[in-house]
């Protein structure tokens, strides 16, 4: 698991056009090579836009204010945008979570993912179609042949999902983004599509930035996890330490609010995520903290490394 | 004693099709079920497995095309309009998005006290009864002239709630209730749940895709695959051997348990429901009887039911 570095981000600060407040301030991480590396968080904290950031690409109004993303040696975010589209289509994929959303209806899957393999790899005719054909293949397709002719809505959304993931591996991309590529699934196929993910990564030497809502399914795939609250990065550490024996305060609530088998009690943490624009002045997780001191309302806490590979935005940790 | 009963429900719907008909898509294949007083009674499955057909029927919504509802004793569908009209509001519905079934252009205390007003309150019991409700469900005074759009979804599922609950009903069924919220408002709408069923003694339908949230808050479990009931047991006999293989694969689908899981396939469609065992194709254990005879849904011990061959 020990690889080099793949992609960093430094101090990401991203803004909207027309808002005098960050929506995502000062996130700081490192993807290794062949890591899946989880972003958790609840809704508006963040974890999406950051995603997007590490393929440089922003939604309409939002733009980075300060920040590095680095992929091996080039900084993303100092690139022309012409630039920038050659270096995706070569080193990364992106996935999201409706499929449907992302495939052109009016076009067969099979003509969509040859015509990626035409842009990024130049492969054209009978090549492209085995390339596709064997894509199919890797994401795990049923009769990979049969489906060049089917049209996305054809297709469940298990089968369209793996056609996304056929399509973003069509490049040969050293990244995957995937922002909820289960969200929209039915349990027993997010399943399938977990396993599907922890194969690429063995097979492949991928590295995957895994954005989700649902502590279970970070729990499933991630080798390293880090919890976004109001637009930072509070807690990071490997898997099975974040759940064993997790160190900020919110990390620990949001684990004992989450239903498990067997889970007699839940806790309840009250009140909800500030959106941007109103989180307050100290940590941000301060209002809602059960165990806050008076420094936590004024101090906001840095990102320090408490144990080797366990970072923790607490003053009290 | 069972405040309400689905007895061998059936329900078919008629696909449109360019021109003439399409085909004929059979939602629910004779379901039984029947809730108890007091009871919460989870129903789980996948999409399309005829879940929220079954909350449609249980809040007589729609009628069965075959088979019997029967609610406080009486079969809904063959009394008078005017007696199903007086046992309408005793049946009560939360869905999952709160924002889709709240009307936004009516104040969060018109909304809450509508179905009082509706039985013929006065305005000032109606405003009584909607404060405590309020108080209740742990929303603030201020919220009483607001719009939904106002509040956040996991007050505007408070706001379901309080509405669901200000008439006393015997039932509530709830479709996916907190399947749109953040884990941290998701449980505390789920210990809400649980607080407002016990003062109200309130019998709950909850409907969910997620099991570890059904166990937690039901005391028994149905598990639906294509439109049948494959298995009904007490929730803590679902950490028990001896479940039907699709309530097996349920559980081993459960992310981050670590469970070794022989996933097959994805559920089928209504359009092609298989002989003899609905889950005999993705089924593991199949042998040939299942893909001739279905297994009826039978009697394993006192209250644990299933339909499996080999079992």
């Amino acid at each position: 698991m020990e690889g080099g570095t793949l992609l960093q981000v430094q101090d990401l600060v991203l803004g909207c056009r027309g808002r005098p407040y960050p929506l995502v301030g000062r996130v700081s991480f490192r993807l290794r090579a062949g890591e899946i590396f989880g972003l958790v968080g609840e809704s508006g904290c963040g974890k999406s836009l950051t995603g997007l950031a590490c393929l440089a690409l922003f939604p309409p109004g939002v733009k980075p204010l300060s920040g590095r993303v680095v992929f091996r040696d080039t900084d993303l975010l100092s690139l022309p945008e012409e630039k920038r589209r050659k270096f995706r289509g070569r080193h990364l994929g992106l996935i999201f979570q409706e499929p449907l959303n992302a495939l052109n209806p009016v076009f067969t899957v099979g003509h969509q993912v040859e015509e990626v393999l035409h842009l990024h790899r130049g492969l054209s005719g009978e090549t492209a179609r085995q390339e596709t054909v064997r894509l199919f293949s890797e994401a795990g397709l049923p009769d990979p042949e049969l489906r060049l002719r089917n049209y996305p809505h054809e297709l469940s959304g298990g089968m369209r999902q793996r056609v996304m993931i056929a399509m973003a591996l069509a490049g040969d991309p050293d990244l995957l983004v995937a922002d909820e590529p289960t969200t929209a699934l039915d349990v027993t196929v997010q399943a399938q599509i977990l396993e599907l993910f922890l194969e690429l990564r063995t097979r492949r030497g991928l590295s995957i930035l895994f954005i989700s809502h649902d502590l279970a399914v970070i729990r499933e795939v991630a080798d390293r996890v880090a919890v976004m609250y109001a637009g930072e990065i509070v807690e990071e550490a490997p898997r099975d330490e974040l759940f064993s024996s997790p160190l900020h305060p919110y990390t620990r609530a949001l684990l004992a609010a989450f239903p498990r088998l067997g889970t007699r009690k839940l806790e309840v943490l009250p009140g909800q995520v500030p959106p941007p624009g109103t989180w307050p002045r100290g940590c941000r997780f301060a209002p809602r903290c059960p165990e806050k001191i008076s420094l936590c309302v004024e101090k906001h806490p840095e990102l320090k490394e408490i144990r080797p590979h366990h970072r923790v935005r607490c003053l009290r940790v | 004693m069972t405040v309400l009963e689905l007895r061998e429900v059936s329900k078919s719907y008629r696909l449109r099709g360019f021109l003439r008909q399409g085909p004929e898509l059979q939602v629910l294949a004779g379901v039984s079920l029947s809730l108890k007083r007091h009871e919460i009674l989870g129903l789980v499955g996948e999409s399309g497995c005829g879940k929220s057909t079954l909350a449609r029927l249980a809040l007589a919504l729609e009628k069965p095309d075959r088979g019997e509802f029967l609610f406080l004793g009486r079969p809904y569908w063959r009394l008078p309009r005017r007696e199903r009209r007086g046992l309408r509001p005793r049946l009560q519905a939360v869905f999952q998005d709160p924002a889709a079934s709240l009307n936004p252009r009516m104040r969060i205390g018109d909304l809450i006290s509508e179905p009082l007003r509706l039985q013929g309150a006065s305005r000032e019991e109606a405003r009584n009864r909607t404060l405590e409700m309020m108080k209740m469900v742990g929303l603030p005074e201020e919220a009483l002239s607001r719009f939904p759009h106002q509040l956040s979804g996991g007050q505007r599922q408070r706001v379901a709630l309080a509405r669901a609950l200000i008439t006393h009903p015997e039932v509530v069924v709830l479709d996916e209730p907190t399947s749109a919220l953040d884990v941290s408002v998701q449980a505390q709408i789920l210990n809400l749940l649980l607080d407002l069923q016990r003062r109200f003694g309130v019998s709950y339908i909850f409907i969910s895709h997620d099991l570890p949230v059904v166990l937690y808050l039901a005391h028994r479990v149905a598990v639906m695959y294509l439109g049948e009931i494959v298995e009904m047991a007490p929730a803590a006999d679902l950490e028990k051997p001896g479940l039907h293989p699709y309530t097996e694969l349920l559980l081993a689908s459960i992310p981050g348990e670590r469970r070794k899981r022989p996933v097959i396939g994805e559920p089928p469609s209504l359009l092609q429901r298989p002989r003899g065992c609905v889950f005999h194709p993705r089924c593991p254990e199949a042998r040939p009887i299942c893909q001739r005879e279905k297994p009826p849904l039978r009697r394993v011990s006192p209250e644990h039911f299933l339909a499996c061959h080999r079992r």
